[in-house]
C-alpha cells in the first residue's frame, strides 16, 4: 500500500517542509500520495502536484479548513486512511498537533519525530531532547509518522504531474473556533531554514544589546537565534528560541555568542555543521560542540567580528 | 468548573542522560527524578483558575509506577485538592495513557483536562490530542495563555509561525507549554498539608484498557559525538578559519 503525505501550506503556497517530508514519505515507499486540506488552495495542489515523489494528489477543500484546524482536519485523513499503509507529515507545530489526533482515531502507537527511515517499519528517533538515540520497530497495521524536517533534504520541487483528485470535505468540528493568527514578519532568512544563524543568550544582558547579534546577522545575511533564558529574561521574543523547547536548526553556520550551552539549548542546534562559540568562560558546554570556541568578553569580541567581516567583501548569499 | 490535570514523572531535567551500555535503554537507577516540567505548568494554571474562583475543584491525575505517586504528591503540595494514581507497571506508550485518562474523565466527568504539551523523556507530543481525539473533544495545544470565559476558553498557542488564538468549549483538552506561567515552589506547610490529601489508587488492570505496547525498542545508543573543535586565539583567527577552512562565510 502506498504512502500518505499531510501537505502543510498556507493555502496559497506550500510550506517548504513539505518537501522535506516528501522525502521521508518516499524513503518509506516510492509509491507517495499526498493530500493538501485547506481552503482555495488550488496553487498550492498544484505545487504538490509537480513534486516529482508525489503519484497522486488528493485536494481536500472546505471554509473550515481555512485555518488548519486540526479536530477539522483529522477526519478526513482518517476515512482516508484505509487505502494507505502510513500517514506522514513533519514533526513542527501543524504536525504535531494534528498526528496524534489521527493516530488515536486509528488505534496506531505514532513514531514521532524522526530522524532516519531505516525500514519501513523501523525509525530512528531522538529522545531525552537527542541525548540518546532509539530505534523502533512499529507493530501497527497502519502507521502514523512524524518526521523531524531537518534530518531530510527537501525533495525536487519541479518536473512532475501528479494527476491532482477532489475528496469531499468531512463535517465542520463546531466546538473549535479560530480567532488570530500573528506571524512575525521578517526580512530574515527564516530560523527554520536558514544558511547562518546568530544566536545570543543570557551572555547578552539585555535586549538593547541584542542589537548586536542583528547586526551581524544582517552583515552576514542571516536568521537570529536565542537561547531560552535570553527569551526568558524578555531580551528577544520566543519565536526566535533555538532548543528542545524551541526551534531545531541545521544551518551550515551556527555562531552561539553569550550562551552557555545548557543540554535543551544544544539538542536544538548541535546537528549544525559548523558551530561558532563565543563565550568569557571557557569551561561553558557550549564549547564542547562547538568548532571554533574563542574564549571572550562579548562586548569586546563582536565590535571586533563586525570590523573583521567588513573587511571581507565577498560574504556568500 | 472541575479540572483534571496529568502529570507524568520523567528523570530531572538538569540530569545527564547516560545511555545503557546493553542498549536497552538509559540510566534510571539512583537518578533524580522529578514531575515533567510542563506538567509543573499545567498544576499551576488550574490552581491559578481555582484561585481565580473560575474553578472549583483540581484533580491531579498520574499513571504508572508505585513512586509516580509522588509527582501527584507534589501537585498536592501547590494547591491540587485531590489526587489519583493509576498504578501500571512496564513501558506505556502515550496511546495507552491516552486510553487510560479516557477512562478516568468518563468516570470523573471534568470539564478541562491538562497536561504539559510533551514529556522530556520519550519528547512524544501526543497523550492529550489522542485523549481529546478519544473523547472528541476539542483541544489547544501548545498553550501560553489562557483566558476562562464562562463554558469557553480562549487560548494562545505557540505555533511556528508565531502565535495562534483559538476559542473552545468546554468540555476540552489544553496542553501546556513552558511560558504559560511560572510554576510556584511548594511551602513546608503546605507539603506537610498535601500529606492529608487524599490520592485515589485504581489497578490499570480494573479499567479494562489494552495497555500493552505497539512500539518495540530495539535499541537506545548514543548520539554521534562531533569531533572536537579547536579554540581560536582571535576574533581575526575565527574569520579567517570560517573563510579559508570551514568555508562558510
Amino acid at each position: 500500500m502506498a504512502v500518505l503525505l499531510i501537505a502543510e501550506h498556507n493555502n496559497k503556497e506550500l510550506r517548504p517542509f513539505t518537501l522535506n517530508a516528501a522525502t521521508a514519505a518516499s524513503q518509506i515507499d516510492s509509491d507517495v500520495h499526498a493530500v493538501i486540506i485547506g481552503q482555495n488552495s488550488a496553487d498550492a495542489a498544484k505545487q504538490l502536484s509537480e513534486l516529482p515523489v508525489v503519484k497522486k494528489v488528493l485536494s481536500v477543500e472546505g471554509a473550515h479548513y481555512e485555518n488548519f484546524t486540526a479536530e477539522n482536519f483529522a477526519p478526513v485523513i482518517v476515512k482516508l486512511a484505509e487505502n494507505y499503509s502510513h500517514i506522514v507529515c513533519s514533526a513542527n507545530t501543524f504536525g504535531k498537533n494534528l498526528m496524534p489526533r489521527i493516530a488515536a482515531h486509528l488505534d496506531t502507537s505514532q513514531v514521532s519525530d524522526i530522524i532516519k527511515v531505516i525500514a519501513p517499519d523501523t525509525f530512528l528517533r531522538p529522545i531525552y531532547a537527542g541525548n540518546a538515540f532509539a530505534t523502533i520497530k512499529s507493530n501497527d497495521a497502519k502507521k502514523c509518522v512524524t518526521i523531524r524536517p531537518t534530518s531530510f533534504d527537501p525533495c525536487e520541487s519541479t518536473g512532475g504531474s501528479a494527476p491532482i483528485e477532489k475528496v469531499d470535505p468531512s463535517e465542520e468540528f463546531s466546538n473549535t473556533k479560530f480567532i488570530k493568527r500573528e506571524e512575525i514578519k521578517s526580512d530574515r532568512p527564516e530560523l527554520g531554514t536558514a544558511r547562518i544563524v546568530v544566536s545570543g543568550g543570557r551572555g547578552m544582558q539585555s535586549g538593547d544589546n541584542f542589537k548586536l547579534i542583528t547586526e551581524i546577522a544582517d552583515k552576514l545575511g542571516a536568521a537570529i537565534g536565542a537561547s531560552r533564558a535570553a527569551v526568558d529574561a524578555g531580551y528577544i521574543s520566543n519565536d526566535h528560541q533555538v532548543g528542545q523547547t524551541g526551534k531545531v536548526v541545521v544551518p551550515d553556520l551556527y555562531i552561539a555568542i553569550g550562551i552557555s550551552g545548557a543540554i535543551q539549548h544544544l539538542a536544538g542546534m548541535k546537528e549544525s555543521k559548523v558551530i561558532v562559540a563565543i563565550n568569557k568562560d571557557g569551561e561553558a558546554p557550549i564549547f564542547s560542540v562547538a568548532d571554533y570556541g574563542l574564549e571572550a568578553d562579548l562586548f569586546e569580541a563582536i565590535p571586533q567580528f563586525m570590523e573583521e567581516l567588513n573587511k571581507l567583501n565577498t560574504i556568500q548569499k | 468548573m472541575k479540572i483534571l490535570v496529568a502529570v507524568k514523572r520523567v528523570i530531572d531535567y538538569n540530569v545527564q542522560i547516560r545511555v545503557k551500555e546493553d542498549g536497552t535503554g538509559v540510566v534510571t537507577d539512583n537518578v533524580k527524578m522529578s514531575t515533567n516540567p510542563p506538567d509543573d505548568n499545567a498544576i499551576e494554571e488550574a490552581v491559578k483558575i481555582k484561585e481565580a474562583g473560575k474553578a472549583t475543584e483540581v484533580v491531579a491525575i498520574t499513571v504508572g509506577e508505585q513512586k509516580a505517586q509522588e509527582t501527584v504528591r507534589k501537585a498536592l503540595a501547590v494547591g491540587a485538592d485531590r489526587g489519583i494514581h493509576v498504578k501500571v507497571d512496564g513501558i506505556l506508550e502515550p496511546l495507552a495513557v491516552s486510553k487510560i485518562l479516557q477512562k478516568v474523565v468518563d468516570k470523573e466527568k471534568p470539564d478541562l483536562v491538562f497536561m504539559g504539551k510533551q514529556a522530556i523523556d520519550d519528547d512524544c507530543n501526543q497523550t492529550g490530542q489522542m485523549l481529546s481525539a478519544l473523547l472528541n473533544w476539542p483541544q489547544a495545544t501548545f498553550a501560553s495563555k489562557i483566558d476562562v470565559k464562562d463554558n469557553k476558553l480562549e487560548v494562545t498557542r505557540e505555533i511556528d509561525e508565531g502565535l495562534e488564538t483559538i476559542e473552545i468549549n468546554v468540555p476540552a483538552i489544553v496542553t501546556c507549554d513552558l511560558r504559560l506561567n511560572e510554576p510556584r515552589y511548594a511551602s513546608l506547610p503546605n507539603i506537610m498539608k498535601a500529606k492529608k490529601k487524599p490520592i485515589e489508587e485504581i489497578a490499570a488492570s480494573d479499567l479494562g484498557v489494552d495497555v500493552s505496547p505497539r512500539l518495540e525498542q530495539l535499541k537506545v545508543e548514543e548520539p554521534p559525538k562531533r569531533k572536537a573543535g579547536i579554540k581560536v586565539a582571535n576574533v581575526a583567527e575565527l574569520v579567517q578559519k570560517l573563510k579559508n577552512e570551514a568555508k562558510v562565510i
